[in-house]
């Protein structure tokens, strides 16, 4: 029984970054219905501008608490990647707006390439460690172990998270991003500057994928040029398990996705006499996409939302 | 957003057949539409299912095509090296492969820095002299980003450019089928690096390795787990490829041999950051040692991730995991971790003093792993083309599978099936943040 909670528990940490990261997408395509795939690397480069900010900070024999440290590379690293997500917005997707939806998506996988190799170019192609300065101490419950990192990690998005669904729900901006999403064209009628609700959403994506790529590097000790790719397309595959555009639905989509992998690669190989090891993780995250794309194509949430657009 | 988004979730069809259909009229009109409120109603009809299939077969299709631009790019010079056969005739083509790329890239270098400071060495002493010409070496390098398939593409590429011989491939993975491709072309092959034993098992007479092989560092590391850990219940984790499966069953059998019982045997891939699930099937039946087939890059993560869930037990590699880079990415928790390498320690090899103070003062940077064994390998090749008194691969191979040459990493002779006689296997274990030698096996200088 232990080990069936250590399972959910490994789920709920990796289920909530992707929640953090498959918002993002979902922001994005409920706005502009793109699939922005440059998102991931987004992620990547939030993890890598935190790592390097936090060495600086030590390498200059700032002495302050891992925490503090941490907050200050976020501080550095979400303003960097709501740059970039603005400049990618205003520079790829933005000229594509009226051009067949093709368009876009093609460019948003180029973009994805340049910037992994414009990160191997800066970072370098090899792994980096993450700076050992947040305390690892293992808090234990039920026979099972949970770390105080990740223990943060979980608290965190669901922080994140509230704070969101308050953005978009409560404000004056948030009503704008809304109307936007139903219909550009009569926002602007109302006086919503797109254009700008726009840059916002890819802004408030990006800084959302920051903090998911330092969860993820802190979680795992490390972060590389790569990275983002396979994160970014886990995290797409939340989105649309959850139902695309669907802000509640990534982020179940995230937290389910998470468990259905953790649990499906620690039970694989016992569940299948070792025919199927536990090599095929990967697998579980995908499988789950086709079912949903033949089953549900809207997605788990999605329906809801679709009859009454 | 929530519960508004009139135009970007797709209306659920209400058959699965008008859907068909309404897609299908769309799907040539959509493409080239430029009036904006028209595209997105139409847009709506869209399902995300098509939608969503596209995306995914084109990033499919770029991920799969990463390694494009680096053929085309290394294509046209290639096809320049051979239209000028003039004045290749002063020179040796040797070619040399390792991934310089991806999460294995530092190994990747460090073996291509072993190999380049040989051919600096040579070519700055005015070439190497065969049947009385003094012949430059020109160095061919190639990135098979640890991809097997990659890998015979770049085999293919050595041997339209006709190389006189390969230093390569770093991963026993690429190694195995990459020397399909040079058997068939005759040209001889000295792998600096691929342990796994089926790479000399397969009957080609072009294969060699310059150090010992996963047969005998299974057979030394299970021994030891059992002998001198005194580990009865092991847990063995491996990565699929040639050299981590390969490994693990060698060390399997030798741990089963000595008497300790395998509790639990998983599995990841080459690529995995994630290994809390396996750790966590591994904790449930208690192990007293976990060994790990496979590279430095899985290895750290996989052991601060069994220290985060309280695993105690110590964890085991070989020669893929005995590098600066496991202890950089493992940190604190790399303290006790075992593992081996394939000859004598780096230190205490013939010449290895004064080649890790000229490697350092070349590259300023530590030798990963392999480096010395990368130099020799060439060493090892020019040595038997003098031999035969030419650079032909058909004339001098017959020299390289009777050479006897002393070289940095020491004695180096091979035996019928390409494998280094005598090989040594060293244990090491991290003390205080650095390797520190446990045992010698076998071996002679």
């Amino acid at each position: 029984m232990d080990i069936f909670l250590q399972q959910i528990i490994n789920g709920l940490v990796v289920g909530s970054v992707y929640a953090l990261i498959a918002l993002g997408y979902t922001m994005v395509y409920g706005i502009l219905q793109l699939i922005n795939f440059a998102h991931g690397e987004i992620v990547m480069i939030g993890a890598m501008v935190t790592i390097t900010c936090i060495n600086f900070l030590i390498g200059h024999n700032v002495n302050l608490p891992g925490p503090l440290l941490l907050a200050l590379g976020l501080a550095m690293a979400i303003p960097v990647t709501m740059l970039l997500g603005y400049l990618i917005e205003r520079i790829a997707y933005r000229p594509l707006r009226k051009a067949p939806r093709l368009a876009p998506l093609i460019t948003a996988i180029g973009v994805s390439i340049v910037l992994q190799q414009a990160a191997m170019m800066i970072w370098g192609r090899n792994y980096r460690a993450f700076p050992a300065i947040l305390p690892s101490d293992v808090v234990e419950f039920g026979g099972a172990s949970i770390t105080t990192l990740q223990i943060a990690i979980i608290a965190l998005s669901i922080v994140l998270l509230i704070g969101l669904f308050l953005l978009i729900e409560r404000t004056k901006m948030g009503r704008a991003m809304r109307a936007t999403a139903q219909s550009p064209d009569v926002a602007r009628l109302m006086g919503v500057n797109v254009n700008n609700i726009i840059s916002l959403t890819f802004m408030i994506g990006s800084a959302l994928g920051a903090v998911a790529g330092v969860l993820v590097a802190a979680n795992y000790d490390q972060a590389h040029a790569y990275m983002g790719f396979m994160i970014g397309l886990k995290a797409f595959t939340a989105a649309v398990l959850g139902g695309i555009g669907n802000l509640g639905g990534a982020v179940l989509g995230g937290i389910l996705l998470g468990l259905i992998e953790s649990i499906g690669s620690g039970y694989l190989g016992d569940l299948t006499g070792g025919f199927l090891g536990s090599q095929y993780k990967d697998i579980f995250a995908f499988l789950v996409l086709i079912l949903v794309l033949i089953f549900r194509p809207s997605g788990l949430m999605g329906e809801r939302v679709a009859e009454r657009a | 957003m929530n519960g508004s988004n009139g135009g970007c979730a797709a209306r659920r069809p209400k058959t699965r057949a008008s859907a068909e259909i309404c897609n299908n009229r769309q799907d040539g009109k959509a493409i080239g539409h430029s009036n904006y409120i028209d595209t997105l109603d139409r847009e709506t009809k869209m399902t995300i299912a098509r939608y969503s299939l596209i995306a995914a077969a084109v990033l499919a299709m770029t991920a799969c095509g990463k390694q494009e631009p680096t053929k085309q790019a290394s294509q046209p010079a290639a096809k320049s090296d051979a239209s000028a056969p003039a004045k290749s005739a002063n020179i040796i083509k040797i070619g040399h492969a390792a991934p310089l790329t991806g999460n294995i890239a530092h190994l990747g270098k460090d073996n291509e820095n072993g190999v380049r400071m040989a051919v600096d060495e040579i070519n700055a002493a005015g070439g190497v002299e065969i049947a009385g010409k003094k012949l430059k070496i020109e160095l061919i390098s190639e990135d098979d980003q640890a991809d097997p398939k990659t890998a015979t593409t770049v085999a293919q590429r050595f041997v339209d450019q006709k190389v006189s011989g390969v230093i390569g491939h770093l991963n026993s993975g690429t190694t195995i089928p990459a020397s399909k491709i040079y058997s068939d072309a005759g040209i001889p092959q000295i792998s600096p690096s691929a342990t796994a034993v089926a790479y000399t098992a397969q009957g080609f007479k072009t294969t060699f390795r310059v150090m010992a092989n996963d047969a005998q560092q299974g057979k030394v590391l299970g021994q030891f787990a059992v002998n001198k850990l005194k580990a009865k219940k092991v847990a063995i984790v491996d990565d699929r490829t040639a050299y981590g499966q390969g490994l693990a069953d060698e060390f399997e059998k030798a741990a089963k041999a000595a008497g300790a019982e395998i509790v639990k045997r998983e599995f990841t891939t080459n690529q995995e950051t994630d290994f809390n699930s396996i750790l966590t099937t591994i904790k449930g039946v208690k192990p007293e040692l976990i060994f790990y087939g496979g590279m430095d890059a899985q290895a750290a993560p996989l052991t601060k991730q069994a220290r985060k869930l309280g695993i105690k037990a110590p964890v085991m590699s070989a020669d893929g995991a005995q590098t600066p880079e496991f202890i950089k990415l493992a940190g604190a928790d790399a303290e006790g971790t075992y593992a081996s390498i394939p000859g004598l320690p780096k230190e205490q090899l013939p010449g290895g003093k004064e080649f890790l103070a000229k490697f350092k003062q070349k590259f300023n940077t530590e030798v990963q792993l392999y480096a010395p064994n990368c130099y020799d390998a060439v060493m090892v090749m020019l040595e038997a083309m003098k031999k035969a008194g030419s650079t032909e691969p058909a004339k001098y191979l017959p020299a390289l599978s009777k050479v006897d040459y002393s070289g940095v990493t020491g004695k180096i002779a091979f035996d019928e099936k390409g494998d280094l006689k005598n090989g040594a296997i060293t244990i090491y274990q991290v003390k205080k943040g650095k390797w520190e030698i446990v045992e010698t096996v076998g071996g002679g200088k």
